[in-house]
């Protein structure tokens, strides 16, 4: 197996938000990383989940898949927890139209705006 | 073969070009006069988000010992040579161009045990969407009325010492139909089938015999979507059972 070259760091800015900064390159060795982080954001009372794409520099498929691994995860908790995307390019953004992913995951252009729409 | 947008140039972003572009309906061009092409057309792509059925990920991987290529070279073969390491009974109809990026492609597919139809005609006719490429992976996804929602991923990669080549699925039925087959195990079965014998064909092409396929489905969504349950509409296998015998007679009046 090819050595992760994505870090995830967690944040909360309040107990019913996480974030999940995500640096590097997300394939399919981003999986344990991204899942760790998903289980460090979501404790507590979190409603959203909030991963910040800002320092991506590469995704390909397989990363769109764990994407879609930690959506289903997430929607387990529905309607309690949600998902969100911000800091995405212009290029992964057409990437989430490509995928449909955009349906199912709100996608802002700040962490900001992120936050401000859910109340955050 | 497509009229899909064509990727950006590279010169900015190398890794721009191994993606397409989005598509609000497929359409195909130059295919085989061969194939019967019917349910792509006008189709929407659909992921694993839009299907009905319980979600799976389902990979299949063969090892590839004493092959000394690199996975970059054999991603190519296998991406040049794909339909031809299929079951002899399934049709793979892709472009001149090959498995690009933006590139619509058309499947015609026996049903469970190889069974055709009249002449050898498909049960079902559907495509894909070739949603990325880059050098050791390639990536489709599929159009409404196809058996499943989601994406498939063909790749290898080096592990302890020997080529790998792995075929990923993440993907839920597309319809209540669709989920049955699934349910009573022949739509698995069948799938199952498929892409085991397209592996020993892909290894037995580099020279591998007695190759061994190793499959792993991990069931990654137990629920249903009911909302999606109207993708019927679409159901590829339905449809080309309906427009069977207009197909058949229109290719029997060209030869005329």
């Amino acid at each position: 197996m090819s050595q992760a070259k994505a870090t995830m760091s967690v944040r909360k800015p309040s107990p019913q938000a996480g974030i999940i900064d995500i640096q590097g390159e997300v394939t399919a060795t981003a999986e344990t990383a991204l899942m760790e982080a998903y289980a460090q954001a979501s404790n507590g009372n979190t409603r959203t989940i909030l991963l910040n794409f800002s320092g991506l520099e590469y995704m390909n498929s397989s990363g769109i898949g764990l994407v879609v691994t930690l959506l289903i995860r997430v929607n387990r908790h529905a309607p309690r927890q949600r998902l969100l995307a911000c800091g995405l390019s212009d290029h992964y953004k057409q990437i989430f139209e490509l995928t449909r992913l955009n349906e199912a995951i709100g996608i802002y252009d700040t962490e900001a705006e992120a936050l401000a729409a859910v109340g955050g | 073969m497509t009229t899909q947008p064509t990727p950006p140039e590279p010169e900015e972003e190398p890794h721009f070009a191994s993606w397409a572009l989005p598509v609000s309906k497929l359409k195909t061009e130059d295919i085989s006069s061969e194939a019967i092409n019917l349910n792509v057309n006008g189709r929407r792509l659909t992921g694993p988000i839009q299907g009905f059925g319980q979600m799976w990920q389902k990979t299949y991987k063969v090892r590839l010992p004493g092959v000394s290529l690199t996975p970059h070279e054999i991603v190519d073969v296998w991406r040049k040579n794909f339909g031809k390491f299929w079951p002899k009974e399934n049709k793979f109809y892709g472009s001149v161009i090959g498995i690009a990026p933006g590139e619509v492609a058309v499947l015609n597919l026996a049903g469970p045990g190889g069974i055709t139809g009249p002449g050898g005609a498909p049960l079902v006719s559907t495509g894909v969407l070739v949603i990325y490429a880059d050098d050791v992976s390639f990536s489709f996804m599929t159009p409404e009325g196809h058996m499943f929602a989601g994406m498939i991923t063909f790749s290898v990669a080096e592990e302890e010492g020997a080529p790998v080549a792995q075929v990923q699925f993440l993907i839920r039925a597309m319809d209540p139909i669709y989920e049955m087959t699934f349910r009573l195990g022949f739509g698995h079965k069948t799938e199952d089938v498929h892409w085991h014998a397209t592996l020993t064909n892909l290894a037995a092409h580099f020279g591998v015999r007695d190759s061994k396929v190793e499959q792993k489905n991990t069931l990654v969504d137990p629920r249903v979507q009911w909302g999606e349950a109207k993708n019927i509409w679409h159901n590829a296998a339905v449809r080309t059972g309906l427009y069977m015998p207009v197909t058949l007679m229109k290719k029997v009046f060209k030869r005329g």
